[in-house]
């Protein structure tokens, strides 16, 4: 069932939901919009279509402490850090980072269970945010991706003076269940959000990536996409920053170190980046000397390797981040399509 | 293994360990005995599986259980030292604690594949932690597999690791065939002196034998290509790989090679295995 609510009202709405949990959704601040804690002074940025990061720090922080290990009359002792126990609402996630999130649980949910992800999972509810106006470094679609109907626990849409809200799962009814300014729709409404929705639709089909060409790209494609010599020629103006990788939904690599609180040891984990020179460093040598073999690693890991463990699943969601952000003008749009251009000659 | 959490603590979390024996082995290479603070082992394991060993402050690192799963009150690990956290590990003492999780990985297919082969041990150095696993689980169900050859070779005699074990307890087993050899000659030595392949080869054993191979990557090569040669298929090999790892549960991204994680999907794999693999181990 879809309700509906004036757009004035979205700071009561905010209100509301922040009275049963914590509340995160897009803010702009210094000229930046990502995904932070609402308060009643935070500037709510739902005009910006994307965070500049992705919200997967909120299920998957860029930084987190595992656990301590202290040293008790002698006696070595570890402390694992407690599971996430508050419950949080995540308001305005797109469909692509929906989908990111669906590529993280595959990972992290998978066998072996990693418990602080599942536990942030477990209290998050997610309120999907339906696009508008895509722009023209999405490519969602390529991947299945529908933009104008999302998921999530909830799904939003905004229109010029209405916000549409339909619950979607058990959790999403519950928060629902807890929210009294939600109207009811009439036919009208119907069919105002179905008009959006084809508008929406009918602008991602004409932007410029949104139907990549992926023949060539899945789980058995490993041994030709790997050996190609177009490598050599795409990963060149690569600087190795990582910014990619750090701005990408579905990036998961991290590592795990030290950190000295004074009187122990905090073992936390922090994001890392296949792209930097030491990510696979051993004692005895590296396994992958080159840039060119690191750059290969992030794209065959997104189109090759991991569709091959997941039922033919991609890791890349078509966010766009890469095309905005790498300094060098690279991303996976101009892999894609060199590889489109080679298999078409 | 099991992705239950049901006992509370991610995998992530490790358990603490006490040394109850340290023995020099050679030069570099020191063994250790873990155990839990209230004594017995930490968790049972499968032979060629792994733990995370750390120092808290210093650094964490992947290594072979060396023990066999037989062994009722231990975990033992050979480590050589090369860096700052095994430079940290030969410093330590009996009765130091150390934090340990795992175990990790796969095994080799010792109640499988293995069983009823004659079985061909091929180590190198520091090579020899995994492989030793298998040998003590083989030489406690002798009745489950057939002949066993081992073939094992280091730089120097004081460079062979578990010297005594080998001369003293393997030499002497029912149907357990010994070959040591060394790199160089050596006062004090009558035995084999060459490398560990131009040795396989010499002694040419029957390629109905299943091999298990592990050592430093440029004796594997060698030996791996005299094996084919002498009529193995690349089936019938074992070997391990050795990626950087830091979570050891196919997460981190560090230890990918196409579509494995060396540390859940491996570190054990048959070489028909690893030719599907991209050429990046
Ligand atoms: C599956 C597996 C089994 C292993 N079994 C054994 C064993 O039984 N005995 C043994 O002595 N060594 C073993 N190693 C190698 C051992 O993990 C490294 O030698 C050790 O981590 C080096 O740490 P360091 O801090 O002393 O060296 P540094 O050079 O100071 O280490 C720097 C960093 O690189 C990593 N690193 C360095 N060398 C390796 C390496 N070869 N493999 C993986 N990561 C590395 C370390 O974890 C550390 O984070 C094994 C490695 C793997 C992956
Ligand atoms: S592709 Fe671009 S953003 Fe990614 S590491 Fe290279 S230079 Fe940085
Ligand atoms: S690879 Fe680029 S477009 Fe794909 S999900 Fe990551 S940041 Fe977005
Ligand atoms: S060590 Fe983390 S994925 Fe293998």
């Amino acid at each position: 069932m879809t309700q509906r609510l004036s757009r004035e009202e979205l700071p009561r709405l905010y209100a509301a939901i922040a009275q049963v949990a914590d509340l995160f959704l897009p803010v702009k601040r210094a000229g930046k919009t990502n995904f932070a804690l609402w308060n009643t002074q935070t500037e709510v940025d739902l005009d910006t279509l994307k965070t500049a990061k992705s919200p997967k720090d909120l299920f998957f922080p860029q930084c987190e402490p595992l656990y301590t290990c202290d040293w008790r009359e002698g006696n070595l002792t570890v402390t694992a850090q407690a599971l996430a126990e508050r419950d949080f609402v995540v308001f305005g996630v797109r469909g692509c980072d929906l989908r990111g999130l669906d590529v993280l649980d595959r990972v992290f949910l998978s066998d072996p269970v990693d418990s602080f992800y599942a536990a942030r999972r477990e209290h998050g509810t997610v309120i999907a945010f339906a696009c508008r106006e895509p722009e023209e470094s999405c490519f969602c679609r390529t991947f299945g991706v529908d933009c104008a109907e999302p998921g999530g626990d909830v799904t939003v849409w905004l229109t010029d003076g209405t916000l549409y809200w339909r619950a979607n799962t058990p959790k999403g009814q519950a928060l629902t269940d807890r929210l009294d300014l939600l109207g009811k729709t009439d036919d009208a409404d119907e069919q105002r959000l179905a008009a959006e929705q084809t508008a929406a639709r009918e602008i991602i089909d004409r932007l410029p990536y949104a139907n990549l060409f992926l023949d060539g790209w899945n789980g058995d494609a490993t041994e030709a996409r790997f050996a190609s010599p177009l490598w050599e020629k795409l990963y060149r103006p690569c600087l190795a920053c990582g910014a990619c990788t750090f701005a990408c939904p579905t990036c998961q690599c991290y590592d795990i170190r030290d950190y000295d609180t004074g009187n122990g040891v905090q073992r936390f984990r922090c994001w890392d980046s296949c792209m930097y020179s030491d990510f696979t460093m051993m004692a005895h040598g590296n396994n992958r000397t080159s840039q060119m073999q690191r750059f290969r690693q992030r794209f065959m890991h997104k189109l090759v390797y991991f569709p091959a463990n997941n039922d033919g699943m991609y890791s890349c969601v078509g966010c766009g981040r890469c095309v905005e952000q790498c300094p060098s003008g690279l991303n996976i749009v101009k892999v894609i399509k060199a590889f489109e251009k080679e298999a078409k000659k | 293994m099991s992705g239950c959490n049901c006992s509370g603590r991610d995998v992530l979390i490790p358990q603490v360990g006490v040394i109850t024996d340290i023995r020099t082995e050679t030069p570099d290479v020191k063994s250790f005995r873990v155990c839990a603070p209230g004594g017995g082992k930490l968790f049972e394991h499968m032979p060629g599986q792994c733990a995370m060993l750390c120092v808290p402050g210093v650094s964490e690192g992947m290594f072979s259980i060396t023990s066999s799963p037989t062994v009722q009150d231990y975990q033992e690990f050979s480590i050589k030292r090369c860096g700052m956290l095994t430079d940290h590990l030969h410093s330590l003492s009996v009765g130091d604690q150390i934090t340990v999780r795992g175990p990790y990985g796969n095994h080799f297919p010792v109640e499988s594949e293995l069983r009823g082969k004659d079985l061909l041990f091929v180590a190198g150095g520091i090579g020899l932690a995994p492989l030793r696993s298998v040998i003590g689980y083989v030489s406690d169900h002798r009745a489950d597999y057939g002949t066993v050859d081992i073939l094992y070779g280091s730089r120097s005699k004081e460079d062979l690791v578990k010297y005594d074990e080998i001369t003293g307890v393997w030499s002497k087993a029912d149907g357990v065939n010994v070959h040591l050899t060394i790199d160089r000659a050596e006062d004090g030595w009558d035995g084999h002196v060459g490398f560990v392949p131009a040795y396989l080869k010499e002694l040419g054993f029957s390629s109905d034998k299943t091999a298990l191979l592990c050592g430093p990557p440029i004796m594997i090569r060698f030996s791996l290509e005299t094996l084919m040669e002498m009529g193995f298929s690349k089936k019938q090999v074992y070997t391990t790989l050795e990626l950087r790892m830091k979570c050891g549960v196919g997460k981190c991204g560090r230890c990918n090679i196409g579509s494995k994680y060396v540390c859940k999907d491996g570190p054990v794999f048959r070489c028909d295995e690893i030719d599907a693999l991209p050429d990046e181990y």
